[in-house]
């Protein structure tokens, strides 16, 4: 009886005590520093002179978008813009901005601000425009013909062509909106010193070591709970996981699928997951034989055991692709039954394209290993035993990554891997990058052409009504699956190691690391 | 000798214009687009073009050098492709942090690989001997970062004796002034950070002493050895004087002209090895702008690094050849 009455009380205590650990006060959650470990240095931390991840995930937390993806989602929703409108035609969108808001200088924020942000990258003649120095303008600002301030809270943009995903593109971490003044003061090194309206302030850069932001006080949508931020430069992953073990940081990226079970198995760490969008792939060049024979194509995604590849090499970490899309996209077609490994009807196509004898081809790959393909090289090692079970002879070709991306653009190789990572979390983003023939030369990798395909793209990108677009996107990837310009390998899931006094802290699909929300434990 | 070192420093000339040369061309031969990497995987063929026309790449390799070398006489090394830094800027905050490892890391070398040397000459073929020369033998043949890896895991995460990585603790608060970090807090009296800095440096210093110790432990004992047999030596004893005299001030003095040639040679490979330290203890130095200024393919940054790293190089070896002729009278130049 004693004993169940001293359990009973260990359960109350148990009970009562964990309710008083969940039940943290407001109040509480402010302060603290959080240390986030990087493997890559940033290069530029101005949003749009940059290309980087490493940077991308300062940027967003200096500055703010026009509107802003919910949290965890890749819906928008209203940020700088507290409202929106578009044009019948689809051409002219009005954007009705928030006021009262400063940037971190005191520079106040208003549709001037926005137009000198964009025009500064967009137009030639601009005073700032930087030479060579916006590599994202052109893809996410482009279609942008005109833009007026209206007066000092309404915008005007004008687009050359009717762009439903333009939304997403001004959410996305290339559209942050920086402060003129600093722009003028600093000129082309404005990336030094990033002034925004967000919810940290830039503090100090110590090159190749850390940057440290703090909390800006008087951030519209409140202060965030962190009143420091330091992103810490640890160039190596088992290092990086050493210092967080030890608490020295509190989050990082980077973990080598060999140490997910030493994670697992630490009281202290945590491993925040999300499907995260993107693709591995390898791009069949369609002009070049054998590849331009549809029937071999389909062979070859059969041929190969994506399944395994997923589970037994990546840990886990990455799920078999049935198409182009990621499986968590808005606009996926579920009915997609994709090509599950079956060498039998690999086979039987070879024969029924006349390559009974199978054939020997060129298959490109990189080294090192990249987001989407965290074997590197290794991957192409084991596509080619697949292959070779079916009769088809791939002979591996590595080249260095900056050949390899622009002979891959200009179309050299004949079968190479490449992968894709969501910029704006819009179907259009994947769809119409792979495989409008218009972006053969840069981004459709398989040179594939498809006269209907390229129209539907094009009319989906025109149309603003979501279910229409959605039902488009649908047709694509059944026609494209068919088609089978790619093989479809693999989408990685995102994985952020975590010690469990951080708190509320969500992976965005577009993998940026957001801040504000995020509290600490004492 | 002052027209010696004036001589020698003449010759400094042509000696860095062909370093710059050979750099200059050994960067553009290996594969790779520096505007293609900054682009990354987005951009369109016109974006590159734009870019390889603003990054001066559309030009043929001779005006790109003649550019170069207009820029360089003026001091001015260019701006980095990737971060858009001044590489004279990026240099003079990662120089300080590589010299400090460096440094610290021959003097530990130094002095280790030279007693180590004279015991195992004085006692040849005993245990000691054996014993250090299969040590030097090991520390030659284990790569740096391996070492690295090891002395973090047993001294910093298991004993917890060291910081694991990084140059100083954040919360030191330190005022940066010359970049060296030792000197700035000594500068500002901030011991705090003083402290931080030398025990941020302990560890990768010991890294990157290994391969040194060995190669000046093993040059040390055999010119020990020589001296040791010579007719002076022998006299000296005969003479009745102490071993200990015998070794240190006949012995050891003469036996050292040699090995200060090989701790001088030894700072390239210091330089080289800094490269792996500074990447697994991530320390923001030199090595660390090299690495990511290849990976970018970062022509400028790489050209910069790399001819001051030469500089430096021959700049040591000159005062190494004045330090020879000052420990050894005999030696005039003409």
């Amino acid at each position: 009886m004693r004993k169940i009455f001293t359990i009973l009380l260990l359960l109350m205590l148990v009970i009562g005590l964990s309710n008083s650990t969940m039940a943290v006060s407001e109040e509480d959650k402010y302060g603290g520093t959080l240390v986030y470990g990087q493997g890559a240095p940033a290069d530029a931390l101005d949003p749009h002179m940059t290309t980087l991840g490493s940077s991308a995930d300062i940027t967003v937390n200096i500055f703010d978008n026009l509107v802003r993806f919910k949290r965890g989602t890749t819906e928008i929703e209203p940020s700088l813009a507290k409202s929106w409108e578009t044009s019948e035609d689809g051409l002219t969108w009005t954007f009705h901005l928030r006021e009262g808001v400063k940037f971190h200088d005191g520079t106040p924020f208003n549709a001037e601000a926005v137009v000198f942000d964009i025009r500064r990258q967009l137009n030639p003649d601009h005073p700032y425009y930087f030479e060579g120095q916006y590599p994202y303008a052109n893809f996410s600002l482009g279609m942008i013909e005109t833009i007026e301030a209206i007066d000092e809270y309404t915008v005007e943009i004008k687009l050359n062509q009717p762009y439903a995903p333009f939304l997403k593109n001004l959410a996305m971490f290339a559209t942050g909106i920086v402060s003129p003044t600093a722009v003028k003061e600093y000129g082309e090194d404005v990336f030094k010193h990033p002034v925004g309206t967000g919810p940290f302030k830039f503090e100090e850069w110590v090159k190749d070591d850390h940057i440290t932001l703090v909390a800006n006080e008087d951030h519209w949508d409140g202060r965030p709970y962190l009143d420091k931020l330091i992103y810490r430069i640890i160039p190596k992953n088992s290092v990086r996981l050493l210092e967080l073990e030890k608490g020295n940081i509190d989050m990082m990226q980077g973990l080598n699928p060999t140490d997910i079970s030493k994670v697992e198995n630490d009281p202290d760490l945590e491993i925040k997951e999300d499907p995260g969008l993107n693709i591995g792939y390898i791009a069949l060049h369609n002009e070049k034989e054998p590849f331009d024979n549809k029937l071999v194509r389909k062979a070859m995604n059969y041929a190969i055991n994506k399944e395994e590849i997923c589970e037994q090499l990546m840990k886990g970490v990455a799920v078999p692709a049935e198409g182009p899309l990621p499986p968590t996209m808005w606009g996926y077609n579920k009915n997609l039954t994709g090509y599950p490994y079956n060498p039998e009807k690999a086979k039987e196509l070879l024969k029924e394209a006349g390559y009974e004898d199978g054939f020997s081809f060129t298959l490109r790959t990189y080294s090192a290993p990249r987001a989407y393909n965290p074997l590197g090289a290794r991957l192409a090692t084991v596509v080619q035993q697949y292959l070779k079970e079916v009769g088809i002879d791939a002979e591996i070709e590595q080249l260095e990554w900056g050949t390899y991306i622009s002979e891959g653009k200009a179309g050299k190789h004949t079968a190479a891997f490449f992968g894709w990572m969501a910029d704006n979390g819009d179907p259009d983003n994947f769809l119409n990058v792979f495989f409008n023939s218009e972006n053969q030369g840069s981004t459709n990798r398989a040179f594939y052409t498809n006269k209907t395909v390229d129209k539907m793209l094009v009319e989906a990108q025109k149309t603003t009504n979501t279910d229409k677009r959605e039902e488009l996107y649908k047709e694509v990837q059944e026609i494209v699956v068919d088609d089978a310009p790619f093989v479809f390998l693999n989408h990685m899931k995102m994985q952020i190691p975590i010690r469990k006094e951080v708190n509320n802290f969500v992976l965005y699909p577009t993998n940026n690391k957001f801040f504000h929300k995020v509290w600490i434990n004492d | 000798m002052m027209s010696y070192i004036a001589r020698r420093l003449l010759y400094l000339i042509p000696l860095l214009l062909a370093i710059s040369l050979l750099v200059f061309l050994m960067i553009r031969l290996i594969p790779g687009d520096p505007a293609q990497i900054k682009l990354g995987e987005k951009g369109t063929e016109e974006d590159l073009k734009r870019m390889r026309e603003e990054l001066g790449l559309d030009k043929p390799l001779h005006i790109q050098y003649w550019r170069y070398l207009k820029r360089l006489l003026k001091g001015d090394l260019g701006r980095s492709i990737r971060t858009n830094n001044k590489v004279t800027n990026e240099i003079k905050t990662s120089f300080p942090a590589t010299i400090e490892l460096t440094v610290l890391s021959m003097i530990i070398a130094s002095i280790i690989g030279i007693f180590l040397g004279v015991i195992s000459a004085v006692k040849q073929y005993t245990w000691i001997d054996n014993l250090s020369m299969v040590g030097a033998l090991v520390g030659i043949s284990m790569p740096v970062f391996w070492i690295g890896m090891m002395l973090m895991l047993i001294f910093s995460w298991k004993l917890g004796w060291f910081p694991i990585s990084g140059r100083i603790n954040l919360e030191a608060n330190l005022d940066i002034i010359t970049q060296f970090y030792l000197i700035d807090s000594i500068i500002t009296g901030n011991w705090v950070a003083f402290k931080s800095t030398l025990s941020h440096l302990i560890l990768p210093a010991i890294t990157l002493a290994t391969i040194p110790v060995a190669m000046i432990a093993r040059m040390t004992r055999s010119t020990t050895l020589d001296v040791l047999n010579k007719d002076y030596v022998r006299t000296a004893r005969a003479k009745g004087l102490k071993e200990r005299v015998v070794i240190w001030k006949h012995v050891f003095k003469n036996s050292l002209i040699p090995v200060v040639t090989i701790i001088g040679l030894q700072f390239g490979s210091f330089l080289g090895g800094a490269v792996l330290t500074e990447t697994v203890f991530a320390r923001a130095g030199v090595g660390r702008l090299l690495i990511n200024g290849i990976t970018g393919r970062d022509f400028a940054v790489m050209q910069g690094a790399v001819l001051v790293i030469a500089t430096f190089f021959i700049l040591l070896n000159l005062i190494v050849d004045i330090l020879y002729a000052y420990l050894n009278p005999k030696i005039r130049y003409s």
